[in-house]
């Protein structure tokens, strides 16, 4: 299996379909579903499993997502499963499956949906930005046409048949991607999530459940599926998500107002690295970039250097190094080869402009 | 004052506060706001203060522990172990486990959001023939005979079409 024409062709993470925005960088919808009577995956055996991946490969491949690539996770080299889970194409947990697990990716890479995951089938729209509209009439539809011709798991009390009772209902789950550096430099994270959790959102790191929130990008998703419409779900994120802006916008004015000469030489430090480094691990290069994606929120960079810098976010990334030099290296190697990466990608940049707003000299002392 | 009782059923503070007198015996128990037992205490006709006091929890979940899924042999312990159902049966199989679960996992315990067309159609099928049950019944009993044939035809239709559609399971 050769995954190299998909991960080089446009995707819509890579090369935003939209012009991307300070804050939001993608969202997502993912829809849980299940095949009756079959049994959930995790308690199916292989020769069932296999039944439900060419079901899938065969009604829905060659049906209402026709055209996308059909994928077995077992035909994968462990460097092509990591890369997928780094284009949040598909998840850790799939990646690790056996026999009987796979993925079917459009061609635009919008949708995904996994097969034998936790659940039968996993439906996934992302968009870049803000796009919860677009996101949700895109995997509505999907999911319409497949229910013409597969029977699901619903029960008119329960809604949707999940393996997870958490999942239970509208077996769906909507998430943003936040860039949140200002709240993270002011120490006011731990505060938001504990705000978030209270109205019953979920905030994890970069790479879903147990993740880290390397480079400041946490993933906010309703944590409740049943007992409320997929509506009013979608419409009660919306709602967090823009208290959270509210609160990162603030945190940023703060910072410029009070601590700009700080901030201005932590960025100016970090675009230093990235033109002269020659070893970076991936933990570093997450956080530098993200004072980058910053510098273009405060104009210090050209707008357009946002989808720049929101691709090497996934390019940098273990798998995708590896991917770029053909196998698997140590992490060591890998190191140089993405400091290799920056040191070419910023210096074909303008330099950063610091003539901006701020006022970076020291008070006069009044007289 | 008292130092702070703790909840008898786990360790959290108590702040619901008991008495019940039952057969001229005083019981008392004090339960945090998040134990399940709150649903049932609340409910002051099904709650008996004495049959909590006895653990009647344990005997509930022996006879939940003996449930096994008709469809997927799925135990309460595997749900314990992994956290997930077996089958989409296992949903009506554990309902009596499920239910107090769900409520305070989510907003509600009942689906409000997208339903699949032909699943609508068969809920709505359902329906129908529940209502023309009655009105047969009704006829019967009203000895309109006629009615009664033309409504037990209109039922036999209604019961093939169901049973044209299979695999899903039973709504509840």
């Amino acid at each position: 299996m050769n995954i190299l024409p998909l991960i080089e062709a446009k995707a819509e993470l890579t090369d935003g379909g939209l012009p991307p925005e300070p804050i939001v960088l993608s969202t997502r919808i993912r829809l849980a579903r299940n095949i009756a009577p079959h049994r959930f995956p995790g308690r199916a055996d292989e020769s069932e499993r296999v039944e439900i991946l060419d079901m899938a490969f065969g009604k829905i491949a060659d049906g209402p997502l026709s055209g996308g690539a059909k994928i077995r996770i077992d035909a994968l080299s462990p460097l092509e499963r990591q890369v997928l889970v780094e284009r949040h194409l598909i998840s850790r947990e799939l990646s690790e499956a056996g026999t009987g697990a796979g993925v079917i990716i459009d061609r635009s890479q919008h949708i995904s949906i996994m097969v034998n995951e936790e659940d039968h089938l996993r439906l996934q729209a992302v968009r870049s930005g803000f796009n919860f509209k677009k996101a949700w009439a895109e995997i509505d539809a999907l999911d319409t046409a497949i229910e013409g011709d597969v029977d699901y798991a619903f029960s008119s009390g329960l809604g949707y048949l999940t393996a997870c009772p958490t999942n239970l209902g509208t077996g769906m789950r909507a998430s943003a991607m936040l860039h949140l550096p200002g709240l993270v430099m002011q120490e006011h994270m731990e505060k938001v999530i504990r705000m978030v959790n209270q109205l019953g959102m979920a905030v994890r790191g970069l790479f879903g459940e147990g993740s880290e929130a390397t480079g400041s990008i946490f993933q906010i998703s309703n944590q409740q599926t049943l007992g409320e419409s997929e509506d009013s779900i979608v419409k009660r994120l919306i709602n967090v998500l823009h208290a959270i802006i509210e609160q990162e916008e603030n945190a940023r004015k703060v910072i410029r107002e009070k601590k700009a000469l700080k901030l201005l030489d932590k960025i100016g430090r970090a675009f230093g690295i990235l033109r002269n480094a020659h070893l970076l691990s991936s933990e570093e290069t997450m956080n530098l970039l993200s004072l980058m994606r910053l510098a273009v929120d405060l104009g210090l960079l050209p707008e357009e250097y946002r989808t720049h810098v929101d691709r090497l976010f996934i390019e940098t990334q273990p798998g995708h190094i590896q991917l770029s030099v053909r196998g698997e290296v140590d992490p060591g190697e890998r190191d140089q080869r993405r400091a290799k990466t920056m040191r070419e990608e910023f210096s074909s940049l303008p330099g950063l402009s610091f003539g901006i707003k701020p006022d970076v000299t020291p008070k006069k002392k009044k007289s | 004052m008292a130092k702070p009782e703790q909840c008898s059923n786990c360790t959290k503070p108590a702040t619901i506060h008991l008495t019940q007198i039952v057969n001229n015996q005083i019981q008392k128990v004090d339960l945090c706001e998040d134990c399940p037992f709150k649903k049932g205490v609340t409910d002051p006709e099904g709650f008996s203060l004495a049959e909590f006091l006895l653990k009647p929890g344990t005997l509930m979940q022996a006879q939940a522990d003996q449930l096994e899924c008709p469809n997927c042999g799925f135990t309460p312990a595997d749900f314990k172990k992994a956290g997930r159902f077996g089958c989409p049966v296992c949903y009506e199989t554990f309902k009596g486990i499920l239910k107090p679960m769900l409520s305070n996992m989510h907003k509600d315990t009942v689906h409000r959001g997208k339903v699949p067309d032909r699943a609508l159609a068969r809920v709505g099928i359902k329906r129908k023939l529940t209502e023309l049950e009655s009105r047969l019944r009704e006829a019967v009993e009203e000895e309109k005979y006629e009615d009664a044939a033309g409504l037990r035809d209109e039922i036999e239709v209604l019961r093939s079409s169901l049973a044209e559609s299979p695999g899903n399971s039973e709504d509840k």
